[in-house]
């Protein structure tokens, strides 16, 4: 145990491809497209994080954290059911779920948490969608006693209101968001706002691999836990990864499954929320559908009209809900490395209650979209080979929105 | 010598501190604005500031952003934006105009296009909020080559080096950010700013405005002893909200307003008299 613990503080670094450079780009993407007043902040938060990434007490810090408080590592499952099913390759499940909170939001929230600490910040904000996010910042604020803020949009707030109530008893303030569509990424134009008039004490966690630099790359590196576990758990099951799949809205849980894996030649798949149809203007699926452009601090794909102004987006599950995606996607989209398919919201559902029923665990939303992409991948595919999908949270929170479409009161 | 670099001159000659205005272009129509860009110089205004809409502005206050969702909800473009200012050239020659706004509309039409049909419609400068001086190289250079100047913004936590890599880049006249915030703010420390403005002044070699929460004549006079203009926005657009739908009443208004604030700016205060 000892050994092995040692090798992950240490292989926090092992990856060729370089990405990003040191001005925070992934190619042409990423950037810090921001307001002169954030660019201090950001300056002290990417030398802060620089010299830590590599610090044995900090790491040493995160991972008691992971091991105790997030419940780390989390079981590679394998579907036994569902592959006999399918009838291909060999179905097996990174239980994201089964972190502190429900979804693999915390691996990143924590690492950002005890960077804040150790920047002698005493408040921290977040922006969230679905809530999850917002639940994972208040959940980590309570365990480091620091003060917390949610922007949430308000029309997230009528649909999420069960997470609501989760901030609310982890000691969070939630603050509505009326600007714009009352949605995520108003939530982030709010958090934003909040930050640039407090940063003298204020921490802001961004939930994706988005945002100004550092973020996206802090954000990966902090979800990389995820696929660095699973190299390790097939490892010990002698097994070699084919193919990687995750759903992609931002794109963390997703980078934090690939990007260990990205010198090695498994193939891998992201899966965006294509709606209604991505023939339809309903879906929020910026890497099939989306142009370049510049949102949120970084350069990325975007759903906007011809005037480049930002669109509303449609997903069934507002974890996905978001016209923009993480930089780091749009280059491995460019590069070729990723294939970015989609599912739509009655895929997503379908696998929500196959998974449901065929291995006992009710995938989120968001996660079912992977499912429902990678149950088509994997009937194509050898049954000699394994895919490995990131079950990246539970269902739980989606309960009310499945029962509410399929006219069921509970 | 540019339209900007005259109009500062011309002021200095006179003794005079610049009245910068700004309005969000459309808000609550394009033909609206042409009115109310008349008003500003009636009351005063040396420059205007056109706010180009944009669906996620995240520098703005509450104030700016419903102004751009009024605007956004009659589709204003940039496009017409230019057809704006080109009708506003019709009798107003002198007049600089800053167009302000974030990235993405300017890279969705094209660097070069913008800025070609910003020049020929009559704009002399662009403010990219969300454009650091890291980001902004090539997007200076095509806005040099087609008569533009740009822009940028100086906060309270930009330090000295950074100023000077910003002046690499910079033309027309330096703004410096009054506060920590968004625009329309409420929290503007006078004496701070006076400070820091001092500060930068002096390793500054183009004029200096000072924008964000500024809101009465007596903030603009106090803030001009070491400023060479004031921005005023918020306050003016939320005149703007207020009587959307009677047009005497806002022109009215924006009188009332900019008309104390500049008789403070027509005798300049020198550093060192208060």
């Amino acid at each position: 145990m000892k050994n092995s613990q040692k090798k992950r503080l240490n292989d926090f670094n092992l990856i060729k491809y370089g990405y990003p450079d040191k001005n925070g780009h992934y190619g042409k993407f990423g950037g810090t497209f921001v307001a002169e007043t954030l660019i201090e902040p950001l300056t002290d938060l990417r030398n802060m994080y620089y010299k830590l990434k590599d610090d044995t007490e900090f790491l040493k810090e995160l991972y008691f954290e992971y091991e105790n408080y997030v419940g780390r590592p989390t079981p590679l499952y394998f579907a036994e059911r569902l592959t006999k099913k399918i009838d291909g390759a060999n179905i097996f499940l990174k239980r994201e779920d089964l972190c502190h909170t429900g979804a693999h939001k915390v691996n990143n929230t924590i690492g950002q948490a005890i960077l804040a600490k150790k920047m002698g910040k005493t408040r921290i904000i977040a922006e969230t969608g679905a809530g999850q996010h917002g639940v994972a910042s208040a959940t980590v604020a309570a365990r480091l006693g620091m003060d917390c803020v949610v922007f949430m949009g308000e029309q997230d707030i009528y649909r999420q209101s069960q997470n609501v109530y989760r901030m609310k008893l982890l000691g969070a303030e939630v603050v509505p968001v009326t600007s714009g569509s009352k949605t995520l990424k108003d939530a982030l134009n709010e958090a934003l706002r909040d930050w640039v008039t407090n940063v003298d004490n204020t921490f802001y966690i961004i939930g994706t691999v988005a945002g100004p630099s550092p973020y996206p790359e802090l954000v990966r590196d902090f979800q990389a836990i995820i696929g660095r576990e699973v190299i390790q758990q097939m490892q010990e099951l002698d097994k070699k990864v084919d193919a990687l799949v995750a759903c992609v809205g931002g794109g963390s849980n997703a980078i934090g499954l690939f990007y260990p894996f990205i010198d090695s030649n498994a193939k891998m798949y992201g899966v965006e929320a294509a709606g209604n149809g991505l023939e339809t203007d309903k879906h929020s699926a910026p890497l099939n559908k989306g142009k370049i452009g510049v949102l949120h601090g970084n350069r990325t794909y975007l759903l906007e009209d011809e005037n480049g102004q930002i669109i509303e987006t449609h997903s069934i599950s507002a974890g996905l809900d978001y016209p923009g995606v993480g930089p780091e996607h749009a280059l491995l989209k460019d590069l070729g490395r990723v294939e970015y398919g989609s599912a739509t919201d009655r895929e997503a559902l379908e696998a929500f209650h196959e998974l449901s029923q065929v291995e006992g665990i009710i995938p989120a939303l968001e996660t079912s979209h992977a499912i429902a992409y990678a149950i088509k991948l994997a009937s194509k595919m050898k049954k000699n080979e394994n895919i490995v999908i990131n079950l990246s949270g539970r269902g739980d929170k989606d309960l009310n929105t499945v029962a509410r479409i399929e006219g069921i009161e509970i | 010598m540019t339209r900007i670099k005259k109009k500062f001159n011309d002021l200095k000659n006179l003794n005079k501190t610049c009245l910068i205005s700004y309005i969000t272009a459309g808000d609550p129509s394009i033909n609206d604005s042409l009115s109310i860009m008349n008003t500003l110089v009636e009351s005063g205004t040396d420059i205007i500031e056109l706010g180009v809409p944009f669906s996620d502005p995240m520098a703005d206050g509450p104030t700016i952003q419903r102004a751009c969702e009024r605007a956004l909800k009659q589709n204003v473009s940039c496009s017409d934006i230019f057809s704006l200012v080109e009708n506003f050239r019709k009798q107003n020659t002198d007049t600089p105009i800053v167009l302000m706004g974030y990235l993405n509309p300017i890279e969705r039409m094209g660097y070069d296009l913008f800025a070609k049909k910003a020049n020929e419609a009559g704009v002399d400068a662009i403010l990219v909020v969300d454009l650091p001086h890291e980001e902004a190289k090539d997007v200076v250079s095509i806005f040099k080559k087609n008569n533009l100047e740009s822009i940028f913004l100086v906060a309270p936590n930009t330090n000295a080096d950074r100023i000077k890599k910003i002046l690499e880049y910079a033309s027309g006249f330096l703004y410096y950010v009054s506060l920590k915030g968004v625009t329309g703010a409420s929290s503007l420390n006078i004496n701070k700013t006076l400070e820091k403005l001092e500060d930068i002044k002096n390793s500054v070699d183009i004029p200096l405005a000072v924008g964000f929460g500024i809101k009465d004549a007596n903030t603009a006079e106090l803030l001009s002893k070491n400023a060479d203009a004031i921005v005023i926005g918020s306050a003016i657009v939320n005149i703007i909200e207020k009587s959307q739908n009677d047009k005497v009443q806002v022109n009215n208004d924006i009188m009332d307003l900019l008309n104390p604030i500049r008789l403070k700016l027509n005798n300049k205060i020198s550093s060192g008299e208060i």
